[in-house]
Order: C-alpha cells, then structure tokens, then sequence
C-alpha cells in the first residue's frame, strides 16, 4: 500500500505540513517497497476556495490508500472518504516521524473533519 | 440611463450619493442595492413593504441509478463543484457557479438541476423611487449572480440607479457591466486616492465614461485633485465635511430633505451628470463619423 504524507518538502527529514488543503507537497511511500515519490501540490496555495477538494482529488488520482496529515477540513474530508482513503491524524515533526508511527500503528484514523475550512 | 454609483475604498458615500440623487431626480427612478452582501439603502427611504422573492442559482443532483462514474462531470468543473472517481459524484452546491456544464457534458443524462437558495430579491417603493434591492443569505459567498438577478429586474424606459459594493472584484463588475455611467466616489486622503486609482483602471478596461464625486471635500490633501486633473476626469461634484452630514445620515435621513442648504449639490451632480452623458454621446457620434 502507498501513503501519503503532507509536506513542505521533498525528503524523509522535511517537516509533516499541519495543513491538507494548502500543504505545498505530498510524499507518496510505497511501503512494501520502502520507496517514496515526491508530487507538487503548489496549484492549491492561491486558491481563494475549494483547496482542499482540489488536494483530496489529487491524492486520490495517486491511488494512495490513506493519508498522514495534521488536520483535515470538510469538503477535503467528504472527497477523501468517497474515494475511500482513510485519514491518519498525526502531531509528529517529520515525515520520517510520522511514518515510524503509522508502522507503530499508534496513528488513529478521524472519521469526521478536525477543523473548519479556511482554518489557518 | 443607467448610472452605476462605485468606489475603490469603502464608506466614501456611495450610498449616500445614490439615494440623495435618485430623490433629487424627482420624477420615477429604479434604485438598485447591488451590494447584496450588506444592502443598507433600505434604512435611508421610508419604503412599503417589501415583496420579496427567493434567488437560487441550479445546481447539479445525480441520478445514482443512471451514474456510472465515468467522472466527465469533475473533469468538466473548474469550481470543483462536482468531484467524481469511479463512484458516485461528491457535489460541493457552495461552490457551483450554476453553468450547468456537468449538465451538458454527462453521457448518461445522470445530471438534472435542483435550485438552491442564494438569497432574496426585495422590491419596495419610496416616492419617486422603485428599490429593488439583493439580500445575500448568510453563509453564502457568491454574489455575482444574485447582484445579476437584482438587474434583470430592471425596466426598460425608467433611470436607473446602482449602488454598487465597493472595491474592484467580480461583484464590482458584475454591478457595472451594462451601465452607460459610473460615478466613482472617493474622499481626498492617501487612502481614498489609492483606491480610487484601482476604480479608475477598473473603469477604463470596461470602458465606460466616468467622473469622480468628491465626499467630505476639506479632509486629507489635494492629491486626489492633481490626479484627476493630470488623467482628465471629471470632477462632478465636492461634498463638504461637515458634522450635519454625518448626524442625519446617521439618522437614516436624506440631505436632500434634511439640509436645504445643500439640496444644491444633488442638483448640480445631476447636471454635471447629464452634461458628461451628453458630452459622450457627443464624442461618440464623432468616433463613429470618422
């Protein structure tokens, strides 16, 4: 299975991005094959609306079964769970981080939006 | 003669400008509140009743039975409005724009349209002036389309009048798209030139003849003058900056009834109003000759 991982970077180390909707990048791990590939998110930063719709159908294109992230807003959260990906909630720094705690399994999926849109 | 009633900055006037010179007009004139996101001409006129209408715009709803989730619909929709990946269709109604694309572009004909509330219409009397006037519901961010609405009420053969929101984003031009003129109210501070500026390119690219109201003529600097004199507009008219203004206006009073000492100026904006139309009309004929 491939997840994915909100960021502001492209490696391992960089910082998980709290936000879903406007987070500038994404990192798609394969976890059987413990490789990770980076895709762009940037369209999204300055869209006065809709950011996280656009970001939930991006992640579902790259059929992904669930998604690390900080927080997730309503309308991204309808998408997601049509397309059927599961939400992982997550506090951790790094990518890396919350990838050790997604195989810990100490990550717990939301099974409604966190915030409001527009939330930051 | 449609007259639309703009500016860059918010609270210049252009309330105040509208409903004074629609009474000073006397005769029947159509009021237009196109800012619908907080209509407020209403407080200035003792109006009957409103009749009041609801304003929805279509948006799509999917006959799951007939949907195979091809998804032509979300490619289709640049508002993502409706998202689809194999299954049935996510529909966001608060960001439908009502276009009715997915509609149109569906192989399956698994799309029809549902109206969904955007706001009311209210139409009331005042004298002389027919208000109509654009509510926006609470929530809703859209007001290109209701403020469109608001102007297909419009008849043919009566003035009319447009308060327009204030700023240079799409309600701004959807209120002015279609009038003959625009008067752009400002006040002669740094702030007030600044947008002004923005109003006055926003004005040009639509290409419709304007000139400049003055409000609260002795604040600020003369900077709003020198750029008006070195781009050629038109100063139709200086409001003075006076404490009586602001009382009755606070009041929910017009100047033209409570001030008789300045029912002068609506007179002469009319005037200076009708001398640009003409001077336009003019001017156009000639382009047209050559």
């Amino acid at each position: 299975m491939k997840i994915a991982f909100s960021t502001s970077g492209e490696t391992l180390e960089a910082p998980l991005d709290s936000r879903f909707g406007r987070a500038p990048k994404f990192i798609l791990y394969d976890l059987e094959r413990d490789y990770f590939e980076v895709i762009d998110n940037r369209q999204n930063l300055n869209t006065s609306q809709g950011a996280g719709i656009q970001s939930a159908e991006t992640i579902a294109r790259s059929g992904v079964g669930c998604i690390v992230t900080g927080h997730c807003g309503p309308k991204a959260f309808r998408v997601l769970s049509a397309a059927g990906i599961a939400v992982y909630n997550c506090g951790e720094a790094t990518v890396a981080d919350a990838l050790k705690a997604f195989r810990e399994g100490t990550l717990k999926t939301m099974d409604s939006a966190d915030v409001e849109g527009h939330w930051i | 003669m449609i007259l639309a009633v703009a500016s860059g900055k918010g609270g210049t006037g252009k309330t105040t400008v509208s409903v004074n010179l629609a009474r000073q007009l006397g005769s029947g004139v159509q009021l237009l509140d196109c800012d619908v996101e907080e209509p407020n001409t209403n407080l200035f006129l003792d109006c009957t009743e409103p009749e009041e209408e609801i304003f929805g715009i279509p948006v799509p709803c999917v006959d799951e039975a007939l949907c195979d989730g091809c998804g032509e619909c979300g490619r289709f929709c640049q508002f993502h409005a409706i998202v689809s990946f194999g299954t049935k269709p996510v529909i966001f109604p608060e960001m439908c724009h009502g276009c009715g694309g997915c509609m149109a572009v569906c192989p399956k004909r698994a799309i029809s349209e549902v109206s969904q509330r955007m706001g009311l219409i209210e139409t009331s009397r005042s004298g002389n002036i027919t208000l109509i006037q654009g509510r926006l519901d609470i929530g809703v961010s859209m007001a290109p389309p209701l403020i469109r609405a608001v102007k297909a009420r419009l008849q043919d053969g009566m003035p009319a009048i447009l308060d327009a929101p204030p700023g240079t984003s799409c309600p701004v031009i959807a209120t002015l798209r279609g009038t003959d003129m625009v008067v752009l109210v400002t006040e002669p501070t740094p702030f007030g030139l600044h947008d002004l500026k923005l109003a006055v390119d926003m004005v040009r690219e639509l290409r419709i003849p304007f000139g400049v109201v003055v409000n609260r003529m002795g604040i600020g600097d003369d900077r709003v003058y020198a750029f008006c004199g070195k781009e050629g507009i038109p100063i139709l008219l200086e409001i003075p900056y006076d404490r009586r203004i602001a009382e009755i206006c606070s009041r929910g009073e017009l100047i033209v009834d409570a001030l008789p000492e300045y029912s002068s100026l609506f007179a002469t904006l009319l005037w200076n109003i009708k001398e640009l139309r003409g001077m336009e009309r003019r001017a156009s004929y000639v382009r047209s000759a050559n």
